[in-house]
C-alpha cells in the first residue's frame, strides 16, 4: 500500500513544475486576458536584486557555520552530549546528523551517506537518519536567506523557535522510527 | 540574539580550532565559505527570476487571491496580523505547497516573494514581525510530505519505509515551531521594541 503511494507521489512530482509553468500562464492568458510575456518579464526583474541583496547575510551565516564545522567544536560537543542522550534512548550514531542538520544541507547529506554506507540502508540508524534529514531544514541557511532578502537584522525569537523545532523533530525521528520500524 | 549566536559560533570555532590543532582548517573554511555564499546567491538569480515571473502572472490573473481565500481559515490563525486577502498570504500558501511537494527550487523564490510582501506590512523595517517569524519557523521546520529525491536515491528500497516516519516527524517539528513562536512572541525580551 505505502509502496504504491510513495511510488505514485514520486512519479507524479516530476510533472508538477512543468504543469505550473504552463498552467498558470494558460489560465492567465485564456480566462483573464493577461499579457503574460510582459507581466513575466516585469516580475522576473526582481530576481537579480533579491539574489544580490542576500549576499552579505549569507556570507555572515555560512562563514560562521563553516568555521564551526571545520574547528571540530561539533565533535567536542558530541562527546559531551552523547552519554546524556543515550540515556533517553537517542543512539549516538544519529547524533552527528541531528546536530549537523540545522547547520548545513550538504554536510548532513554527507553524514546520512556515511550512515547508509556503514550500517546499510536497511539498518535502523539509516532509517532514523533519513527521517531526520527529510523532516527538517537547514535552519541557519533559511534564516539568512529569507530574512536577508528583505534586509532584516533583528530576528527576534525566530532562531530559538526554529532550533527547538529541529530538536523536537530529531527526537521524534528517533522515537517514531523505533516505534514503527524497530 | 543572532548577534550572540553569530559571534559565539566564531569564537568557539577559533578556540576549538586551536585546541584540536585544526586552526588552519578554520581559516580555510572562513575564506571558502564566503565564496560559497556568493556563488549560492548568484546561482539563485535565474531560478528566482523564473519563479518571480510566473508568480507575477499568477498575481495578475487573480490566481493568488483565489488560493489565499481558499485557505483563509488556516492562515488567519497562523498570521492574524496579515489581512486575509493580502497577496502575502497567497505567496505563503504557494511556498508551503511547494515545500510539501519537495519542490525546493520553487519554494525559495516563492518564500522570498512572501517575505517581500510581509515586509510591506512591517512598520519597523529591520525587525521581523510576528507573521515573518511564524513563516520562517514553519519553513525551517520543513513541511515536506514527499521524501526528498536525494534520500530516495540513497535509501533505495528502504525509502518507502521512511515515508510515514518522515511525515510524523515533520508534523511534530512543525507543530513545535508554531507553538514556540506563539508562546515566545508574547515574551517581553522578544518584543519588537526590545528586538535584537
Amino acid at each position: 500500500m505505502i509502496e504504491s503511494i510513495v511510488g505514485s507521489l514520486n512519479a507524479g512530482s516530476k510533472y508538477i513544475i512543468p504543469l505550473l509553468l504552463v498552467g498558470i500562464p494558460m489560465y492567465a492568458i485564456t480566462i483573464r486576458k493577461v499579457k503574460v510575456y510582459e507581466v513575466f518579464v516585469e516580475g522576473a526583474k526582481d530576481g537579480f536584486t533579491i539574489a544580490v541583496r542576500i549576499i552579505p547575510y549569507l556570507v555572515a551565516i555560512l562563514v560562521a557555520v563553516g568555521m564551526f564545522r571545520a574547528s571540530g567544536a561539533l565533535d567536542l560537543l558530541l562527546n559531551f552530549l552523547a552519554p546524556a542522550l543515550s540515556l533517553i534512548g537517542f543512539p549516538p550514531e544519529n547524533l552527528p546528523l541531528a546536530m549537523m542538520r540545522p547547520l548545513s544541507g550538504s554536510g548532513s547529506l554527507g553524514l546520512l551517506t556515511d550512515l547508509v554506507n556503514e550500517h546499510g540502508a536497511d539498518s535502523l540508524y539509516a532509517k532514523i537518519g533519513a527521517t531526520m534529514f527529510g523532516s527538517s531544514e537547514t535552519t541557519f541557511y533559511v534564516l539568512a536567506v529569507y530574512f536577508g532578502s528583505v534586509g532584516l537584522t533583528r530576528s527576534r525569537h525566530a532562531l530559538i523557535a526554529g532550533l527547538t523545532a529541529d530538536a523536537v523533530g530529531a527526537l521524534s525521528a528517533v522515537y517514531i522510527c523505533k516505534l514503527m520500524l524497530g | 540574539m543572532l548577534n550572540y549566536i553569530w559571534f559565539g559560533m566564531m569564537a568557539i570555532s577559533v578556540v576549538a580550532g586551536i585546541f584540536t590543532g585544526r586552526i588552519d582548517a578554520v581559516t580555510d573554511a572562513a575564506i571558502n565559505m564566503s565564496k560559497v555564499a556568493v556563488e549560492i546567491s548568484i546561482g539563485l538569480i535565474g531560478i528566482m527570476a523564473l519563479w518571480l515571473g510566473i508568480m507575477k502572472i499568477a498575481e495578475a490573473s487573480g490566481l493568488i487571491r483565489i488560493i489565499a481565500r481558499g485557505l483563509k481559515p488556516i492562515t488567519i490563525r497562523l498570521f492574524p496580523d496579515v489581512p486575509a486577502d493580502h497577496p502575502a498570504i497567497g505567496s505563503i500558501v504557494l511556498n508551503m505547497s511547494a515545500n510539501m511537494l519537495g519542490l525546493g527550487n520553487a519554494a525559495t523564490p516563492l518564500g522570498l516573494k512572501a517575505m517581500e510582501e510581509l515586509q510591506e506590512l512591517n512598520p519597523k523595517k529591520d525587525t521581523a514581525t510576528n507573521a515573518m517569524v511564524m513563516f520562517l519557523a514553519i519553513n525551517t521546520s520543513s513541511v515536506q510530505i514527499i521524501v526528498p529525491a536525494t534520500v530516495v536515491a540513497l535509501m533505495g528500497a528502504a525509502a518507502s519505509q521512511i515515508f510515514l516516519t518522515t511525515i510524523f516527524a515533520t508534523l511534530a517539528s512543525t507543530i513545535t515551531a508554531i507553538i514556540m513562536v506563539k508562546l515566545l512572541e508574547k515574551m517581553k525580551r522578544f518584543s519588537v521594541e526590545n528586538a535584537s
